[in-house]
């Protein structure tokens, strides 16, 4: 890269966790969030599991600073927190007063659709609800974020299903090196809905059981909901303020093969390794621990599963999905696992594979099954793969 | 980064490079999917919606390339992406980049009523496969066996512009790619009801060739595909230049924004009254027109005026096709009298066209396409 981007915040909320702390406590202790559905109203509620986050959108509003929670969607209120802690630990809220130039770029697949399926049909009997009208469109969420972090020289929202938020952090790479930013806070946000949740069950690839990454027996996906965000700084608008780690390489492909279905060889996933990789400057021996798409459906960890083989040919590192924990976020998933990436590096620790029995037959490496502590780790390969053949790999880096 | 309430020290700045636009398509409420003609014919929509003149998809998409069933929002913006390329003479691009305000809205409302009416039982998953934003560029792809970058922007009124934005950063990173870029939504009946009770669409008919007298509340909707293939060099079928794009945000007021669009313009050596037209994104609607009358009495009051969307409606990435009418005007010198606001038209060539629109005083864009030299 002819400009380092550097990382100097960081927020999560998912179902392990409201904040950063409590995340890396129940990665490190294997604390699942998967569980039965508390909060979405559906018929679904007691035979699909889900990582939900543990709150009404009442207690969401508090955690974000806000009075009014029947103003916001939950995917505005999830992103909100997850991107205020971001800004706080970056040190740029509440706002610093210099001339830099701040954007939000986020991602989000639902975008207001918790409110839509609700109210869907009170839009034309009646006026109350129609600011969901209004709060559906994907942009929402992020012109809330850009409001209250003071971040609005940029705005932009990005969907391109479960790769979206890692093409978010590339698209706010992308503008500092350019020099349109000087600082952008860049990831996703996504609730849980009846209308992803009823869609992926009709596609009839989520597992009634806690999910299996990389599990020769695994039977689908958990959908999760959550936001996670970095805070992105050219090195002048960092200046001696704390790092944590660097964005070194970055690469997004295409499959090209089908809407729904991942190709058989991982063509899409490979290309975007290997140009991730390539464009890092590492040799793929420098990746320490890879955090993989996994989101434990026969299809996507086959093709994950043989295109990182062949990229590490022989040599496959310490590699996990952290889906088990969180869920599948969809949408966020790209910002959360940034997020786990990045706490990998600093706490030079790689977080199991959870519910990992039985090595996938097609495969010759299996997913890490303990806590790694005892390793140096200084470079971190995160993978999402996403509908329409949208496969995005970012690679943190310590600095 | 300024302090609440107070403009930004350091004026925010979009890319200064020059990018070609070098093939265009275009499916629109008008019949402009065919390249060889602008606007010598006017369709008049008699509906609460102007709805995309749609051409004979068989002989611009090989048989068999895509699959049978597609949506008509697939239709017509996978076509739209073909006959860009095909005008470009490019075969497979560098990049996919699309933008799309509502996304796939038909089958995002089928799937949704489907849901809601048989409660979240018996649900067929074509409607929800469909219904991801990213639908159109994966098709595109599928379509061309394209493996390259893709993405999607789905950014409101800004999404056309968040593309735009993207590809021009890409073609300054790498001046030896062809990138297709593209803005596509589409209009529904359950759309435009649900969106006339919010005040944002119209509920009487109107004559939307009059929408510049229209003093109502609401836009008129519509919908289009518009795809240009752009590249940081010229080629034989060049049509303009996109010089200079800049998006604001939340402006605090009149003046305010008034002053963006003098700096943008004096960034580009370039002047209110020095450009040859600037092209409003007027749409009928009472409050998003008193701003664009501002402008049209005060800093533009000597300039070529022209609006579109009495042609193609309101809608997210309307001002994709803003630019389809602003090339066509450079590459042709030739102004339709259709678009003409003001008037009548100074007898002079369009160099410099200024597009600027708004969405609720939120968003806002200008767009600068020019001749090249």
């Amino acid at each position: 890269m002819s400009k380092r981007i550097y990382v100097t915040g960081f927020g999560i909320i998912t179902a392990i966790g409201d904040n950063v702390d409590e995340s890396l406590h129940s990665l490190v202790n294997s604390n699942s969030g998967i569980g039965d559905i508390s909060y979405l109203d559906t018929i679904h509620k007691q035979s699909l599991p889900v990582g939900e986050v543990k709150h009404s959108n009442e207690e969401l509003a508090e955690l974000a600073g806000k009075e009014d929670h029947a103003q916001f969607t939950r995917s505005a209120l999830l992103g909100m927190i997850a991107a205020k802690e971001a800004a706080i630990r970056a040190g740029i809220y509440p706002q610093i007063p210099d001339d830099l130039r701040v954007g939000v770029v986020s991602a989000t697949t639902v975008g207001g659709m918790d409110k839509s399926e609700i109210h869907y049909y009170d839009y034309l009997a009646s006026d109350r609800f129609r600011i969901y009208v209004d709060t559906h469109d994907c942009s929402d969420s992020t012109e809330k974020i850009a409001d209250l972090l003071h971040a609005k020289d940029y705005l932009s929202t990005i969907s391109t299903a479960c790769s979206s938020s890692a093409n978010a952090i590339i698209f706010g790479a992308q503008l500092i090196r350019n020099n349109i930013l000087d600082r952008v806070i860049a990831g996703g946000t996504d609730a849980l809905s009846k209308f992803t949740l009823n869609g992926f069950n009709s596609l009839m690839i989520l597992d009634s059981r806690p999910c299996r990454p990389f599990d020769q027996n695994r039977k689908g996906l958990n959908l999760g909901e959550g936001a996670g965000y970095v805070v992105l700084e050219s090195e002048q608008a960092v200046g001696n303020r704390k790092t944590y780690c660097e964005l070194k390489g970055y690469a997004n492909a295409n499959d090209a093969y089908h809407q729904t279905a991942s190709s058989p060889e991982g063509i899409g996933a490979f290309l975007s390794m290997k140009e991730a990789l390539l464009q890092s400057g590492l040799q793929k021996e420098a990746i320490h621990y890879i955090n993989a798409h996994g989101t434990g459906t026969e299809n996507n960890d086959l093709s994950e599963g043989i295109a990182i083989e062949k990229i590490f040919s022989g040599s496959v590192p310490f590699i996990s999905s952290t889906k088990p924990y969180t869920g599948h976020t969809l949408g966020a998933a790209g910002g959360i696992e940034a997020v786990i990436s990045i706490l990998s590096i600093i706490h030079q620790v790689c977080f199991p594979n959870l519910n990992f029995e039985n090595q996938m037959a097609e495969l010759n490496f299996q997913p890490g099954k303990k806590l790694v502590t005892d390793k140096k780790i200084e470079h971190v390969l995160s993978n999402s793969f996403g509908f329409g053949g949208n496969n995005s790999s970012l690679i943190f880096s310590a600095c | 980064m300024a302090l609440e309430g107070i403009t930004p020290v350091l004026s925010f700045r979009l890319v200064d490079m020059e990018v070609f636009i070098n093939g265009i398509g275009n499916i629109s409420p008008q019949r402009t999917f065919d390249n060889s003609m602008f606007l010598e014919e006017i369709v008049k929509h008699e509906g609460l919606f102007l709805k995309c003149i749609e051409p004979d998809y068989n002989e611009i998409i090989p048989k068999g390339v895509l699959p049978r069933r597609l949506s008509r929002s697939l239709k017509i913006g996978v076509t739209a992406a073909a006959l860009s390329l095909n005008d470009a003479s490019v075969i497979k691009p560098d990049a996919i980049i699309t933008g799309t305000g509502m996304g796939m809205l038909a089958d995002t409302e089928k799937f949704l009523t489907t849901m809601i009416d048989n409660q979240e039982k018996f649900l067929n998953p074509t409607s929800f496969i469909q219904s991801t934003h990213n639908t159109i560029a994966a098709y595109i792809a599928i379509m061309l066996k394209c493996n390259k970058y893709n993405i999607t922007y789905v950014h409101g009124s800004l999404s056309f512009e968040n593309a735009l934005l993207n590809a021009m950063l890409l073609l300054q990173e790498k001046p030896d790619n062809s990138i297709l870029v593209g803005g596509v939504d589409e209009i529904t009946e359950q759309h435009q009801e649900i969106k006339s009770v919010n005040h944002r669409f119209k509920k009487e008919l109107v004559d939307h060739l009059q929408l510049a007298e229209c003093e109502s509340v609401g836009a008129v909707p519509g919908e289009g595909s518009t795809f240009f293939t752009l590249n940081a060099k010229k080629n034989n079928n060049l049509y303009a230049a996109i010089r200079g794009l800049e998006i604001y945000y939340k402006p605090g007021n009149l003046v305010e924004s008034e002053k963006k669009i003098s700096e943008f313009l004096t960034r580009k050596q370039l002047s209110a009254d020095g450009i040859d037209l600037v092209i409003f994104g007027l749409n009928g609607d009472l409050d998003a027109n008193k701003i664009y009358q501002h402008l049209q009495n005060g800093l533009f009051k000597n300039t070529n005026q022209a609006y579109f969307k009495h042609l193609c409606g309101e809608y997210p990435t309307s001002s994709a096709f803003g630019v389809w009418l602003a090339a066509n005007i450079i590459r042709r010198k030739t102004i339709p009298d259709i678009i003409r606001l003001n008037g009548p038209f100074a007898q002079r060539q369009f160099r410099n066209i200024l597009i600027y629109n708004h969405d609720r005083n939120v968003n806002h864009s200008l767009i600068l396409v020019s001749e090249t030299v």
